[in-house]
């Protein structure tokens, strides 16, 4: 239990997608203007983390590893030059299921999200976080841990930059810089502040 | 009234269509810093107050007096006591304290003199540096140059290590005022505080000349570790033994040059509560935080790691803790701006610091980190404090 703990406190901050490995930057910086929208596309990469990690981990494990047809007779086939296709192949259709799910039983969070939802499958933080998986090898009740953290982990970090956007609409920014330059800026000293966590060891 | 009429008289050459329009803001700086302006609230509806920015960064930049003299004066006693006269210290800095004082440790006068000579470059590199970034962007974009400079960097300059190279202090003053201010327009704008963005930078490019054991004294290659250091690594009996809870309180400890004494940082935190500059609300955070979590890491215990058992009043004598919960996290343009929001804001400084002290291995100081994370989430406290703010008063509409 602690040892899942662990794991999930670190995914969520000491190595946070958006502020330690800078993933998921483009939707990362594009929505998070407002704090409303942040929360909820923020919720929707933690649910879509949540389920791909785990489904990306079986996919690994069962079929593409090497060895891991051996259940099928056919204990020395190497797949796992297929990794990257399949995991983005699991992940764009786990999107469009969770899509076609919530118009039809929650509709209310399916308008919230609209356009962010399919843009969620092209995240690289969901790759990454599937990615990392495989390198880490982790088993599946971690993978789904680190899935869920990561998830948190990221939401956190958008929903922390829309705030700090929303306060700088009062500032009063060089020309140069307006919109994605001040913007950069901002995640950069986030991440100055997120270097708090580096070096922990649990 | 000779050099007012004079002021007068040079003014139109600075005013738009003047000679030297372009250096409005340099003239504008040495007017307000002989008079006060002028110019008055025309329209109604406003609040009327005999403070100003200027008076209150004023206060501020006064209220660190204390810990700046002590700061000096401790530093001497430090570097003094363990040199062998002289020894271990450049040429220009030895011609300097030779000049007017000597290496007598039990000397007022030597100690605070040996001091100013490690302190005052610093100062001075520091509030020339940053004052010259001010003028060029107060010129470039045409605001006025803010006296909130004087706070950053007093601040900036007592939280160095006596030990510092001068060009590390240069660029880490600029890298607080251009990057952590000015890029988002100036005083009032920024979302972090400015001194300790460039502390903070320092301190992840420069770590050998920031932190370890070296850089407490003026003295080369004396090594002496920091009453937390010890504390993080040895545990609470060793930290004890070398010093007691009054050195560490009145401030006899090495470390950084303006946190040592937690005594003189209260008093200058006295006058900023009198003054109701700083926020109660957020000093009380940050100490019910610090004492929450130290209290229960007291109970956990741990085989291992020394540092769970150091109780609340040691967390509160050591390192930066004082410094950092007086004069840095109550800086009203980062902090949270709701009185809900303040006190969330100061717990999550108070907890974090005794997290990363005591769980990080990386880091023996935490305070600086702390209000740097908080600062980020400041905004969005608020913005939830206002949200629950508007809920219950629709509630009570309907």
């Amino acid at each position: 239990m602690e040892h899942y703990l662990s794991l999930f406190v670190r995914s969520i901050f000491i190595e946070n997608m958006a502020l330690a490995f800078f993933l998921g930057m483009c939707t990362f910086l594009a929505i998070s203007k407002k704090i409303q929208p942040a929360l909820g596309l923020g919720i929707a990469v933690t649910v879509v983390l949540t389920i791909t990690v785990p489904a990306n981990y079986l996919i690994h494990a069962y079929l593409l590893k090497e060895g891991a047809l051996a259940w099928a007779g056919l204990p020395e086939v190497d797949l796992s030059f297929l990794g990257l296709l399949s995991y983005i192949g699991v992940i764009a259709a786990i999107v469009q299921i969770l899509e076609m799910f919530l118009d039809k039983f929650v509709p209310a969070l399916y308008n919230a999200l609209g356009i962010f939802l399919p843009l969620i499958t092209v995240n690289c933080a969901i790759l990454g976080a599937s990615l990392f998986m495989v390198e880490r090898d982790y088993n599946l009740a971690e993978s789904a841990v680190y899935g869920a953290g990561s998830g948190v982990g990221w939401a956190l970090a958008i929903v922390a930059l829309a705030g700090i956007r929303e306060k700088l609409k009062y500032s009063d920014i060089p020309q140069g810089l307006q919109g994605l330059g001040i913007t950069f800026m901002a995640a950069g000293l986030m991440s100055l502040g997120f270097m708090s966590f580096g070096g922990i060891d649990i | 009234m000779g050099l007012r009429k004079m002021l007068d008289n040079l003014e139109h050459h600075f005013q738009e269509g003047g000679r030297f329009q372009k250096w409005y803001a340099l003239f504008e700086v040495f007017d307000t810093f002989l008079y006060s302006p002028a110019s008055v609230t025309k329209s109604t509806a406003h609040v009327r107050d005999g403070v100003d920015l200027k008076r209150i960064m004023i206060t501020v930049w006064f209220a660190a007096f204390p810990a700046m003299f002590y700061g000096m004066y401790n530093l001497g006693v430090q570097s003094i006591g363990v040199m062998d006269a002289g020894q271990g210290v450049d040429s220009w800095h030895r011609w300097l304290i030779e000049l007017l004082g000597g290496y007598d440790a039990g000397n007022l006068w030597h100690c605070l003199w040996f001091g100013a000579v490690f302190f005052l470059p610093i100062y001075i590199v520091t509030f020339l540096v940053g004052i010259a970034w001010e003028i060029l962007f107060a010129i470039r974009r045409g605001h006025e140059v803010n006296e909130g400079f004087f706070v950053t960097s007093i601040l900036f300059a007592l939280t160095c290590p006596p030990d510092i190279p001068l060009w590390q202090v240069a660029l880490g003053i600029s890298f607080g005022v251009v990057i952590g201010k000015e890029i988002f327009g100036g005083t009032g704008k920024n979302f972090l505080n400015p001194a300790l963005t460039g502390r903070a930078f320092l301190y992840f490019a420069y770590p050998a000349q920031m932190s370890g054991e070296a850089v407490w004294t003026a003295i080369d290659g004396h090594t002496g570790a920091t009453p937390l250091a010890v504390a993080a690594s040895d545990g609470m009996a060793a930290l004890q033994q070398q010093w007691s809870w009054v050195d560490s309180f009145m401030g006899a400890v090495p470390g950084s040059i303006g946190e040592t004494s937690t005594a003189a940082i209260l008093l200058g935190g006295v006058l900023l509560l009198l003054t109701r500059i700083a926020s109660w609300r957020i000093i009380a955070g940050v100490m019910l935080g610090m004492v929450a979590l130290s209290t229960l890491f007291n109970l956990i215990g741990s085989d291992t790691n020394p540092a769970f058992a150091m109780p609340w009043y040691w967390h509160l004598v050591t390192g930066g803790f004082a410094f950092g919960m007086v004069f840095m996290a109550t800086d009203p343009v980062s902090a949270a701006m709701t009185d809900t929001g303040k006190w969330l804001f100061g717990a999550l400084i108070g907890v974090m610091t005794v997290l990363i002290r005591v769980v990080n291995p990386a880091f023996p100081e935490g305070i600086m980190l702390a209000i740097l994370f908080a600062n980020l989430f400041a905004p969005l406290i608020d913005h939830f404090v206002v949200q629950a703010n508007i809920k219950r008063r629709l509630a009570r509409v309907q």
